[in-house]
Parts: structure tokens; C-alpha cells; sequence
């Protein structure tokens, strides 16, 4: 029977400075109010995982949580750049941050070769780019069947994997629906899941298009409705936009940076 | 093309995006990328091209937005789209599987064989400017089987030496590089060869804009004016981002 819990709780929880973390979500359902626990408990040296930092690592990187981000893109898609991660790359600022970088096929086959409990996973891409030589996580192999050349990344193994979901039941099975992104991956690869919802219900009526993650795949489940704002929930709600553009300019200073943060991540209560 | 037609006035943005969409065919699966890639496959669908099918790398299959999008991870992406598939499926199955026909990308730097940095400007390990990264570009230059690159024309960013090479994007015969002063393809070589100018820019200012000695064709086409209807297309279309 699902007890949900309160995200503060799990988050103290399961997540310690140090930990490889990731926060998935492919535009879709990012958690941003898990993001902001971690920011409110001062979480630090942690090694982020994200296909796609996005404006949830861009805060988590300006406000000191992060030492390492392993990522494939790191821009505020249709915006422009990440100043926070930009600032961290180009100046160190406010600390340094060590990077690995890899294409998203890459990073994709990384996290599912850690779901699948493999030691790696095998693609065509990465060869004739610089990717290879900056990224010690990829390696070529030989397929032993035909002799071609391929490449092989790591696994991603993060300690705990966080998600935003639309629904649990009450038995704390998990589903969401719409662009799925890498999340069942990240969850199944992880040692320790924990998955806000927007919604817990008696029983799960899954529409098309749908992932469900059993309730024995996850740690926590937390019941926070608009948890993934400013992105989106389908069904739920819609991508804010206009947040995205308006973060370009709050990004773009320090000081401002930081006072946003203050004004509504530091000193915001959550319900 | 009347009088009125020829007096159009269009941004160098906008030259390029129509440009760029002229070339997409009805019935081409195409791999839609953030920024002008997304507004070029959306303007094709209003123009010649109805039936393209647009693919985005979040996931949607022949999404069919109303608005522009604006990330490619929109709602009305996946709201229109006939179906949805994780980020690995998408990578694995459709893009690295070789089902893409035609790719867009865009970049910051790129060199006479269209290969693509879009990571850093500076060096790697102390840039001047730290860029987004890869994405998917490399993928999508490597399986997709024909590509459009999509990008303004300076010396700034035409240059003889990527500061990194994240993409290789040359395709023999299968490689087109769109800017706002003409447009470029690989000669049998390999190496990119000016082979239209657009209306009013001449060949010298094009050289003036690139980064090393510019192979030009022996013939060089003009890429027809930009017609009010194309326009007001894109125009609309932007239009719809903010509905």
C-alpha cells in the first residue's frame, strides 16, 4: 500500500552530498520542485546526470550543489545558453565544474545499458569528432562478429534517480504518459528512485503512449502537483514558455541570479 | 514574378529560413532541431511540402504542431504526433536505424567540408564561449541521409579551422548549406562549393564573409526572391508561437 511521503523527506532521505544524481525528463516532466529541495537542503559535490541540463540544472549549478555534470546538451532549447552552467564552465564560477560530454545517442545508450545492467552500450556514433578525445567514457570497440568499428559508452549508473510523473495509485505504482524521454532508463538504472506525481488515484487508466513504472522499481513517491513548473505535465499543463525566455535575462547576472533564487527557491515554503 | 512580388523585404533570418525550407520535398521524413530547423519544417508544411513527415528527437513521430513550437519537447508536439517513443527508441531505432531522410542542423563554426562545432568557441578546456554541446547533431549527420545546414555567413563563423569538431555533416551530393548570402554544396571532392547567390548579394561579398578561399562554381545560380506568400507564411507561423 503506497504511503506517500513528503519530498523533503525523501530527498533527506535518499540524497547525499557526493551522490551521482539524476534529475530526468526530456523537456517533458523535468522535476523542478525535487531540483529545489535539493537546493533548499544545501546538497553538495554531487555529480549531476541530464540529457539536457535545462533551467533546473542551470539553478542547481549557480547555487554551488554541483562538482560534475554529465549531460549532451546544455542550452535553454529555442532560448539560447545556459549562463549559470556557462559561467561555471567559462569562469569557474561559483565553483569549478567538471564537465563529460556526450552526444544524446550516447548518454541515451549510457543509461540503458545501466537499466539493462550491462557494462556498456554500443553505437555507430561519436567517430571523426572530437567528442571521443574529451570524454573518457567512450571507447571504440570491435564488433566480434563483422570486425566493424563501433563505439562503446560507459553506463550511467546514478545513485538515485529522480522523476516528475503525472500519477500513482495507491499502491505506488507509477505512470506517465506523453514524451517519455529517458526516465523509465534512469529509474531502472538507478540504486534508489523516487518519482513526484501530480496526481495519486485509486486506480491507474492508462491512456496511450504510456510508461508505468511498478511500485517495486521506486523508493519514494511524493505528491506534488505542478512539480515539474516551468516545464510541463501533459494533460496536467502546459510548458511555460515565457519562463524559458524571461530565465535568459534572470540567468544572465549573478546578483539577480541569486536573488531570484532567494525570493523563490530558498525562502518559498513548499505546500 | 511581378513588381510588387520583387520589392519584398525580408530579414537576413528570414531569407534564410525560407530558403531552407524551399528545399524540404512532400512526403520527406525530416529530423526538426531547435531554432530555425523548427521554423523552416514548419514553414515547408504550409508551402510545397503538406505531407512531410516531421520527426522530433524528444520522441514525437509526424507531430503536425499548430503553434511553432518553440523547445522541441512542446505539447502540441506530442499532442499531434502519430507516436510517441522514448529518447533510446528514437536514437536507436529511427535516427541511428538510417529512417531519416533529411536532417537540419545549425551551427556556430563550420569549415570547407561542412564538418560542425557546436560546442566551444576557444579551447575546450578554457573556453571563450562555452556553446550548448552536441545534442543530436551527431547523430543526425551521420545516419540522416541527406542534410541541411542552416546558418548565417561571416568569417566569424566560415572559418579554414573548427575550435571543435562535434559534427561531421558532409554528404557527398546529400549536403546542402543554407545561409542568408547563398547557398553552398560539397563539389566531388568534398569541399563546399558556392553554387547560388540570393538576390542583390554578389560573389565577392560572399568570399568577403568566409573564412578561407571560397571554391565557386563555374555557374552560379540566383535562389528566386523571396514571394509575399512565403513570407506572410513565416510571419504567421511566428505569429502562432505566442498564441
Amino acid at each position: 500500500m503506497l504511503s506517500a511521503v513528503e519530498l523533503r523527506e525523501a530527498i533527506a532521505e535518499h540524497v547525499r552530498d557526493g551522490m551521482t544524481v539524476a534529475l530526468e525528463g526530456f523537456t517533458h516532466l523535468i522535476p523542478f520542485a525535487a531540483g529545489h529541495e535539493l537546493i533548499r537542503q544545501g546538497r553538495r559535490e554531487l555529480t549531476l546526470v541530464r540529457m539536457t541540463p535545462d533551467l533546473i540544472y542551470d539553478q542547481l549549478i549557480g547555487m554551488g550543489c554541483a562538482r560534475k555534470l554529465i549531460f549532451s546538451y546544455g542550452g535553454n532549447p529555442g532560448v539560447g545558453s545556459l549562463h549559470r552552467f556557462r559561467d561555471a564552465v567559462e569562469n569557474g564560477w561559483p565553483g569549478p565544474l567538471e564537465i563529460i560530454e556526450h552526444s544524446h545517442a550516447g548518454l541515451a545508450n549510457a543509461y540503458a545499458a545501466g537499466a539493462a545492467n550491462l557494462p556498456f552500450g554500443v553505437l555507430r556514433g561519436y567517430a571523426g569528432t572530437d567528442l571521443v578525445e574529451h570524454n573518457d567514457q567512450v571507447a571504440s570497440v570491435a564488433c566480434p562478429f563483422t570486425g566493424e568499428q563501433l563505439s562503446a559508452v560507459r553506463a550511467v549508473r546514478p545513485d538515485v534517480s529522480v522523476i516528475h510523473a503525472q500519477q500513482a495509485d495507491r499502491h505506488g505504482n507509477v505512470l506517465l504518459w506523453g514524451l517519455a524521454g529517458v526516465q523509465k532508463e534512469a529509474v531502472l538504472a538507478a540504486g534508489a528512485a523516487i518519482a513526484t506525481v501530480e496526481e495519486i488515484v485509486e486506480e491507474l487508466d492508462p491512456p496511450p503512449h504510456s510508461v508505468i513504472l511498478p511500485a517495486w522499481t521506486i523508493a519514494a513517491v511524493c505528491h506534488v502537483p505542478g512539480g515539474a513548473h516551468p516545464s510541463y505535465a501533459a494533460g496536467y499543463s502546459v510548458r511555460d514558455n515565457d519562463f524559458y525566455s524571461a530565465w535568459d535575462e534572470i540567468s544572465r547576472d549573478r546578483d539577480r541570479f541569486g536573488d531570484w533564487m532567494r525570493e523563490h527557491v530558498l525562502e518559498e515554503v513548499p505546500a | 514574378m511581378s513588381a510588387t512580388e520583387a520589392a519584398v523585404e525580408v530579414s537576413p533570418e528570414e531569407l534564410l529560413t525560407i530558403n531552407a525550407a524551399r528545399e524540404l520535398r512532400d512526403g520527406q521524413v525530416c529530423l526538426v532541431g531547435v531554432g530555425p530547423p523548427n521554423a523552416a519544417a514548419n514553414l515547408a508544411r504550409r508551402l510545397q511540402a503538406p505531407g512531410c513527415v516531421l520527426v522530433y528527437e524528444s520522441g514525437a513521430i509526424g507531430a503536425q504542431p499548430v503553434r511553432l513550437p518553440l523547445s522541441i519537447g512542446d505539447d502540441d508536439l506530442a499532442a499531434t504526433a502519430l507516436e510517441l517513443v522514448s529518447v533510446v527508441e528514437m536514437f536507436n531505432f529511427w535516427i541511428g536505424g538510417g529512417r531519416i531522410d533529411v536532417g537540419f542542423l545549425g551551427a556556430a563554426q563550420i569549415d570547407s567540408h561542412a564538418n560542425l562545432n557546436t560546442t566551444a568557441i576557444g579551447s575546450y578546456e578554457h573556453p571563450k564561449v562555452r556553446l550548448p554541446g552536441a545534442g543530436g547533431a551527431p547523430e543526425i549527420a551521420a545516419c540522416a541521409k541527406s542534410v541541411i545546414v542552416i546558418v548565417r555567413h561571416s568569417p566569424r563563423t566560415f572559418v579554414e579551422r573548427l575550435d571543435f569538431v562535434t559534427s561531421l555533416a558532409h554528404k557527398r551530393g546529400h549536403t546542402v548549406v543554407i545561409t542568408d548570402l547563398g547557398v553552398l554544396r560539397p563539389a566531388d571532392d568534398g569541399e563546399l562549393e558556392l553554387v547560388a547567390v540570393h538576390p542583390g548579394v554578389d560573389v565577392a561579398q560572399i568570399q568577403e564573409a568566409t573564412g578561407w578561399d571560397l571554391r565557386i562554381a563555374a555557374e552560379v545560380d540566383h535562389t528566386p526572391p523571396v514571394t509575399r506568400h512565403e513570407l506572410n507564411e513565416l510571419r504567421d507561423l511566428r505569429a502562432s508561437a505566442g498564441r
